[in-house]
């Protein structure tokens, strides 16, 4: 394999004339396992060729639904990350004499690691739960870390949704009943004209490529809203440059001229969502609610189909989906007791009446006549390019369709709409202009992926107060979950937050994800409260998926007046010496995806494709490198040890041998026939999504690709929010409780609640006084306009620039610069801007420059770019590193040349008058306002050579490989 | 490359001067000449020959393969040099020995009034000439580098070579056989001025020359206004170290001044000093300007070419 | 006679590499051994790759394109890269033109790069011989592998399958179709080098819009519109003639 300063064994000589390996005696033992690629968080189907047990090759699975066989770069550079310099292979414990941040370690056995574990979680449960906090990253385990730590008894627990797209899920799920991201996406095979917003590269990648360039093969339009013009927006047929941050006001436009020129799906707007539902608009506790029918059906987590509509037949109100009515969308009515009522449609009418395309010119930079003529691209697309599928259904009404319909234009958004303060309700404007055009969940639009859609909001909950946290008690209710109303939100009796990132809490009420961008913060300030152990899995919290990163660093290296550490104790669990790691008392050596066994789960985010659910798993292709375990043993021994009740029998005793077992043999409750696989359930695997344990799930996996793969019916794949089909279906196998209609919140009663809560006008619980204001504005129940949160508070005449990043397709956040082959192509990172920028600066292209916002500086080079709003100022994510980090020697480009933008970025906002801090979040949702900073450029002194900050460079740490001193020659196998 | 072309030229040089001189001494004055002289500078051309060879070597990636290099003489004049230059050594080894035997009347009494000499001088004659022919045509066979696609690119290898070698004639000529300086001085001062007539015409043809190759023919995309904004490495390849130099303009224009002046006013000057007052010294001084003038020539030559390839290497991001 | 070559659509290509380093994967373990890399975890890492993608802008804002530009070895039909090797060990096979070094031969010289326009030979620093594309000769004829996958590695990693793989010469091929119909170009056709691989241009779609679609008859807002009741009470023509 890697042979550092050798020549492999013949290689050199090897005849080219000979092209093809005579045999395998020759060329070693070949072998071929298929799994799932974790480059990324996609999750691609790959085939591992192994030579004399080394990685020879990595390519993609043809026969994988996901990405039919082809790969991405990073794809295709695992080799160098399996046999990576920077890999942990053995558990350490910081050197007591040692701070936080040195990276000086111990190895120890892992019978010692679980041994001050067992201890240390043991105590913290004994007394109070909620002091230990377990956050996981870019990982795709959630279900069990979520139940873990629900066994536990602890509220803290969170994965990264909160610092990467909560706004996109909670936006849409709020409003469709499902999201862009892993639940839902654009159906590019039979739309006409496709509209990307602020996509650089999504989670969906490889899926993405394959279907954009199919598009565009087939004749489809192609239209990329975002400031910059780089990979997607690269080949749209039409870039739409805009400044970051006015996307809303952009969409907000875009509805306006729709409505204006009748370009909206009326019959969808009518039969599939609230528009025409009469809202109440008499000034008291109910208004802005909808008027409901006399008879108060039962209330579940679903809309109960009792509202009105004002029938234009009749001229009076009916009940909604009344046969032969044809309701208003539009008007003002009185009710029979005079209350003045609107459908929810006027109201929309009403609120983008100021949202003229000249008024949206002027926020987002685009010209007036772009944003009209695409208004009328899509809404002519829409209407006259209709699909009618040759597919009978029926819906929950019992109305019997001949074909499915479809308005072929189809959109995809992702984080430059949702990492803003402001996202969430961009998003909600999104989902609505996806309304009128009639796109959901139909052919050419967007397209549900199991388990959604789900009731708007879905079911799950949170506790909703201090009592459900309990000293060795599992936690009642979910650790995250979907406040329906004010509550359901998981505050103390004086609306303060239970959970240490403050979600649930009156300040994010809708954070569906949690905070973790705010833990460490908040529990260095303790504020709510202190905490014991901090459990970090697979993010690297010291470095890019933190804001304010180098102050974040100094939270973790301090210590109060007795001289303890704020944060008493950190454990981290990592493949590769990541920044975070320096920071860790105990740190766990994780295992790579090739070698361990994982599952992406329909009780997570599993890989489903349009036509029905699909899970997925990974084997073990090669054994563990060193002492590494997979964080799921680590759980699961854990579990046993602190006897968590669904880890132990009833007697106490280890219920699950290991990972493999527990994912096999665990039912969400006795008998249920739910567990994390859906495929191949039964005793012989006869079953799907319940049935009993069958104990050949793996085997009949592996031998499947790794995929289960589930094709519903023709009848059940689209519609699906009121397929009366497909519903009940989702309800028979549980993916569902109700099989009620999931109506389109077009006007938003969740939020609107919220509102009347914080208008004092409900019985509900009341925010506290401070964050009235804040609520009543925030939570309209129809998508406005507002300059994110940042800019409302920063001179935008000191720092007239936005700054933004985005992802490189080679590269995943900060953990690929230990891979010996990506790193050539993103060693360090420039800071691109337009020229004029320059210009006005007086430096030129590649000149060192400071970059400052209100909140730090950093000094990097700067690249010109006509491909950018000139605005707008970019660079790659997370390029970047820590000098001494990831392995890589002290001079490495990472450290020397590259740069962070974290630095200039904070996690919080200025503090208010009253002393009180707020996440630098959306006031919804909690989602990280990555986007909102504002910074100036500014040429750096002669003589300037390398970036600023820099870090004290970090030694290579007990057990990681040394590194090829001068160069590599990698050659699997080749015992020739 | 520098080394190595600079080297053979003078070694090439230097023989056309010493069968030049021969013929003039025998047609001018019959004069036998001094025999050290050809057979110390005969053997000071294989030198530099050779030197010039294992320069060229040095410069292989697996020099121990070196011998394949003779493969493929009909198509590649790097092969047809490689032939070449070995011929061309012994051919001058043959000449120096030839003179050692006719200065020596007691090996060979019955060779010494003959014309072997002068035979095996024509021989080698047409060799180097063959040899400058290849060496030249290496460089001015690559269609795309504009710089050295030219006839003049042979002229130059030949006539700088030429001058080079007739100014150390001089110089060897004004110590062994003093009779032959003013021959050699002469011809090497008219050598160096045609080769500034070529010369100078390269240049001005260069500076004349406009790109084939654009950005636009380099990517086929038609529009006035493109730049690189990625190259998709950032440590550097082989393509931006091998065909890069970090010389900026200005240096170059400096560099080219500097051998102008090296390779011809200086030298000529020189020489035409050293015939006056008869010094080795300043003849010697003469040849060392012109060869570090060369040495700057060379650079400039490999410098001066903008390979297509550039064009794909601009900017790292 | 054949010549395989790869025909690259930029219209399609995301530049996201994948060709890069699927090409890196497949033949740093090939038959012909290691590609290195120098200083691969210190300063400025640098290796031998055959296959790079490059980023262009064109035009100036907000007229401004990016454009992708994926290259690798063309595969010259009249390659200047061949004839100029002294040791033959750069050649061109002429049952399917695939420009191929014998590293055995190769003396490491150089000159076949300094021959190439187009700046895809690399040395390799270590082995010291020059290395490039060999479309992937050790896949496409290899028996063992299924036919579908008889393909380079990078035509079978690439996301977007911007990269099409075939024979030009055969008129019917996927890749001669493509030339034929999407506008395929060669890259400094000012030498006469002939490349065999070709790239496929952008390509724009557009909408047009015509006025008359904005005002139909099916307009839903109608449905919303009152239509007037009853008699109206001020003057209509009928108050002040009778024809
Ligand atoms: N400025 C700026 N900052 C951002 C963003 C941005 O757009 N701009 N994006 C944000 C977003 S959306 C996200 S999701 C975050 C991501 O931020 P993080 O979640 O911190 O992602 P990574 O940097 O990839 O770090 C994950 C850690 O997982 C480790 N790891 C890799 N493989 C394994 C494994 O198999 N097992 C274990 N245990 N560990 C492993 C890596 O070594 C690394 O330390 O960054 C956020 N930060
Ligand atoms: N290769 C690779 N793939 C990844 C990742 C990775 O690190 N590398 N990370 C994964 C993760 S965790 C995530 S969250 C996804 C994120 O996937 P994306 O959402 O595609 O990721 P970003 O790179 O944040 O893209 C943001 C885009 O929005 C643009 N933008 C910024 N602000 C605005 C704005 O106000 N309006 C508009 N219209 N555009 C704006 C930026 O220019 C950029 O193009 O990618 C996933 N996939
Ligand atoms: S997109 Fe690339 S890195 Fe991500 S899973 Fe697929 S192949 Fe792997
Ligand atoms: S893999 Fe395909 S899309 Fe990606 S850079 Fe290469 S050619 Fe372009
Ligand atoms: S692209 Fe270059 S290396 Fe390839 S055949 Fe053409 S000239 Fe030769
Ligand atoms: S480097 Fe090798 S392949 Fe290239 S010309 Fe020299 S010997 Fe031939
Ligand atoms: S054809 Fe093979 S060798 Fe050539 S660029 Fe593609 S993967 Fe690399
Ligand atoms: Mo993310």
């Amino acid at each position: 394999m890697t042979c550092p300063g050798s020549v492999p064994p013949n290689t050199a000589s090897k005849s080219m004339t000979a092209y093809i390996p005579e045999s395998q005696s020759e060329t070693g033992i070949t072998e071929v396992k298929n799994t799932t690629c974790y480059m990324c968080a996609c999750r691609c189907g790959i085939r591992v060729t192994l030579r004399d047990g080394e990685v020879r090759y990595i390519q993609g699975n043809p026969q994988h639904p996901l990405n039919k066989g082809v790969i991405c770069a990073k794809g295709a550079s695992g080799i160098m990350k399996q046999y990576s310099p920077a890999r942990l292979t053995r558990p350490l414990l910081r050197r007591p004499d040692s701070e936080r941040g040195d990276a000086e370690f111990e190895p120890i056995s892992w019978d010692q690691a679980f041994d001050i574990l067992e201890q240390r979680l043991h105590r913290v449960r004994d007394t109070d739960p909620k002091r230990f906090a377990l956050f996981t990253g870019r990982d795709q385990m959630q279900a069990l870390t979520g139940m873990f730590a629900k066994q536990f008894g602890t509220p803290n627990y969170a994965a990264h949704g909160g610092f990467c797209s909560v706004n996109m899920a909670a936006g849409m799920i709020y409003s469709i009943g499902g999201s862009f991201w892993e639940f839902g996406g654009p159906d590019l095979e039979r739309a006409r004209l496709f509209i990307m917003i602020g996509t650089a590269e999504d989670h969906h990648s490889n899926p993405l490529k394959i279907a954009i360039s199919q598009f565009k093969r087939d004749g489809g339009r192609f239209i990329s809203i975002n400031p910059v013009r780089t990979g997607y927006s690269a080949i749209a047929d039409e870039w739409v440059p805009i400044k970051p941050g006015t996307d809303g006001a952009l969409l907000l436009a875009l509805i306006n001229e729709l409505i204006k020129q009748g370009l909206y799906d009326r019959e969808f707007l009518i039969q599939y969502t609230n528009a025409a539902e009469l809202v109440n608009l008499r000034e008291g506790n109910e208004f802005g609610m909808f008027v409901r029918t006399e008879v108060p059906e039962e209330e579940g987590c679903f809309d109960p189909q009792n509202k009105l509509w004002w029938d234009r037949i009749t001229n009076r109100p009916v009940v909604t989906h009344s046969k032969g009515a044809d309701p208003r969308l539009m008007g003002e009515f009185a009710l029979d007791d005079r209350t003045p009522v609107k459908p929810a449609f006027q109201l929309l009418v009403e609120r983008v009446k100021n949202y003229t395309p000249e008024w949206a010119a002027h926020v987002t930079g685009v010209p007036a006549d772009t944003i009209r003529r695409i208004a009328h691209e899509m809404g002519i697309v829409a209407r006259d390019q209709k699909i009618e599928l040759p597919i009978p259904w029926t819906d929950v009404w019992d109305n019997e369709h001949e074909t499915v319909t479809g308005n072929p234009v189809a959109f995809h958004a992702m984080r430059g709409l949702a990492a803003h303060s402001n996202g969430f309700h961009s998003i909600r404007a999104l989902s609505l202009l996806m309304t009128l055009l009639g796109t959901i969940d139909r052919p050419g639009g967007f397209r549900h992926k199991a388990p959604f859609p789900r009731p708007i909001p879905p079911c799950a909950k949170t506790g909703t107060g201090p009592e459900t946290v309990r000293p060795n008690m599992p936690l009642e209710g979910m650790p995250l979950g979907w406040p329906a109303e004010p509550d359901d939100l998981f505050v103390d009796d004086d609306g303060e937050p239970v959970r240490i990132d403050k979600a649930f809490s009156w300040e994010y009420p809708l954070s569906v994800h949690g905070l973790m961008h705010n833990v460490i913060t908040n529990a260095w300030r303790g504020d709510p409260y202190r905490i014991d152990t901090l459990m970090i899995f697979m993010a690297n919290m010291a470095w890019n998926s933190t804001m304010n990163t180098q102050r974040v660093r100094e939270m973790l290296n301090d210590r109060d007046e007795t001289g303890e550490y704020k944060i008493p104790f950190i454990v981290v669990c990592d493949a590769f010496q990541s920044e975070m790691v320096a920071f860790a008392d105990l740190v766990l050596p994780d295992t790579t995806y090739l070698e361990r066994h994982d599952v992406m789960s329909m009780l997570d985010r599993p890989i489903s494709e349009y036509d029905g659910p699909v899970d997925a798993v990974r084997v073990p292709v090669v054994p563990p490198t060193g002492e590494c375990k997979p964080f799921q043993e680590v759980l699961i021994e854990l579990g046993a040890r602190l006897k968590l009740p669904a880890f132990v029998t009833k007697e106490g005793s280890r219920k699950y041998r290991d990972y493999p077992d527990f994912i096999v043999n665990y039912e969400t409750e006795p008998g249920s026939g739910i567990g994390f696989l859906a495929g191949w359930r039964g005793k012989g695997g006869e079953k799907f999504m319940r049935g009993e344990p069958n104990p050949n799930q793996w085997q009949m996996y592996e031998k499947n690709n790794c995929v289960y793969h589930y094709r519903l019916p023709r009848s059940y794949q689209y519609m699906r929010n009121w397929n009366k089909g497909y519903l009940e279906w989702a309800q028979r196998h549980r993916l569902i409780r109700y099989a009620e209609p999931i109506n389109v919140h077009l006007y938003s009663e969740v939020l609107q609640q919220f509102r009347l809560a914080a208008q004092g006008k409900t019985e509900y619980r009341q925010p506290p006084e401070r964050l009235r204001e804040r609520i009543a504005t925030y939570f309209d129940p129809l998508p406005f306009y507002f300059d994110p949160l940042e800019s409302q508070q920063t001179g935008k005449r000191m720092y007239p620039l936005k700054a933004v990043t985005q992802r490189p397709m080679a590269m995943y956040h900060s953990w690929d610069s230990q891979n010996a082959w990506l790193r050539q192509i993103h060693a360090h990172n420039y800071l691109y801007m337009s020229p004029a920028v320059g210009r006005q600066g007086g430096f030129d292209d590649g000149d060192w420059v400071w970059v400052e916002s209100m909140w730090g500086r950093v000094r990097c080079m700067c690249r010109f770019s006509e491909a950018v709003e000139p605005g707008t100022v970019w660079t790659w994510n997370a390029i970047g590193k820590a000098s001494g980090a990831w392995n890589l020697e002290a001079g490495a480009n990472e450290s020397r040349k590259g740069f962070l933008l974290n630095h200039l970025i904070s996690e919080e906002l200025p503090p208010g008058a009253d002393g009180h801090r707020l996440s630098n979040s959306d006031p919804v949702t909690g989602q990280a306002a990555w986007y909102d900073v504002h910074v100036r450029v500014t040429k750096a002194e002669a003589g300037a050579h390398e970036t600023h900050p820099q870090f004290k460079t970090v030694r290579p740490l007990p057990g990681m490989k040394a590194r090829p001193k001068s160069w590599l020659a990698f050659f699997a196998g080749g015992k020739r | 490359m520098i080394v190595l072309t600079t080297l053979i030229g003078v070694g090439q040089g230097l023989f056309l001067a010493l069968y030049a001189g021969e013929w003039y001494m025998r047609i001018h004055s019959g004069l036998r000449d001094s025999g050290e002289f050809y057979v110390t500078a005969s053997v000071l051309s294989v030198g530099l020959l050779i030197a010039g060879l294992v320069a060229s070597f040095f410069h292989l990636g697996r020099p121990e393969r070196a011998w394949r290099s003779a493969a493929q003489w009909k198509t590649s004049w790097l092969s047809r040099e490689v032939i070449v230059l070995p011929i061309v050594v012994a051919l001058v080894a043959l000449y120096g020995a030839a003179h050692y035997v006719a200065s020596s009347p007691d090996i060979a009494p019955w060779l010494v009034q003959r014309y072997w000499t002068l035979w095996i001088g024509g021989v080698a004659t047409a060799a180097v000439l063959t040899l400058f022919l290849c060496t030249a045509m290496i460089y001015a066979c690559i269609r795309f580098l504009q710089e050295w696609a030219t006839p003049l690119t042979v002229f130059n290898y030949t006539l700088l070579g030429s001058a080079s070698g007739f100014t150390l004639a001089t110089a060897l000529a004004q110590h062994y056989a003093a009779e032959m300086t003013l021959f050699f001085g002469v011809w090497a001062v008219v050598v160096t001025l045609v080769a500034l007539a070529t010369r100078v015409a390269s240049l001005i043809r260069n500076t004349r020359s406009r790109r084939k190759s654009t950005l636009q023919t380099a990517t086929g995309v038609k529009h006035q206004h493109i730049t690189q904004r990625s190259q998709g490495l950032m440590g550097g390849s082989f393509n931006t170290r091998e065909f890069f130099h970090s010389a900026s303009p200005a240096w170059l224009q400096r560099l080219m001044w500097l051998f102008l002046l090296l390779v011809f006013p200086v030298p000529i000057l020189l020489i035409v000093a050293g015939l006056s007052v008869k010094m080795t010294g300043i003849l010697t001084a003469a040849f060392v300007a012109q060869y570090i003038g060369l040495l700057a020539e060379r650079w400039f030559f490999f410098a001066q070419a903008q390979h297509p390839q550039n064009l794909y290497y601009q900017t790292m991001g | 006679m054949t010549q395989l070559a790869l025909v690259i659509d930029l219209n399609v290509c995301v530049g996201c590499h994948a060709c890069v380093t699927s090409c890196k994967e497949w033949n740093t373990s090939g038959v012909a051994g290691y590609l290195s890399d120098d200083r691969p975890y210190g300063e400025d890492p640098t290796g031998t790759f055959f296959n790079r993608v490059q980023t262009f802008e064109v035009g100036e804002y907000p007229n401004c394109e990016t454009v992708h530009f994926p290259k690798s070895c063309l595969h010259c039909e009249d390659p200047p890269c061949v004839p100029v090797c002294p040791t033959g060990a750069s050649y061109k096979r002429p049952e399917d033109g695939i420009v191929l070094v014998d590293y055995d031969k190769c003396i490491g010289c150089k000159y076949c790069a300094w021959a190439c326009p187009y700046g895809v030979r690399e040395i390799d620093t270590h082995q010291k011989v020059m290395k490039k594309c060999t479309l992937c000769i050790d896949r496409i004829y290899d028996e063992a592998l299924p036919v579908s996958e008889r393909k380079p590695a990078c035509v079978l990693a690439c996301p977007t399958s911007a990269r099409l793989f075939g024979d030009i010469h055969d008129p019917d091929s996927n890749v001669s179709v493509a030339i034929r119909e999407e506008g395929g170009y060669a890259l400094m056709p000012e030498w006469g080098t002939k490349p065999a691989n070709h790239y496929l241009p952008r390509r724009k779609t557009r909408i047009r819009i015509h006025e008359d679609e904005l005002v139909r008859s099916d307009n839903p807002l109608k449905k919303e519109r009152e239509r007037p009741v009853g008699p109206v009470r001020e003057q209509t023509l009928d108050d002040v003639t009778s024809w």
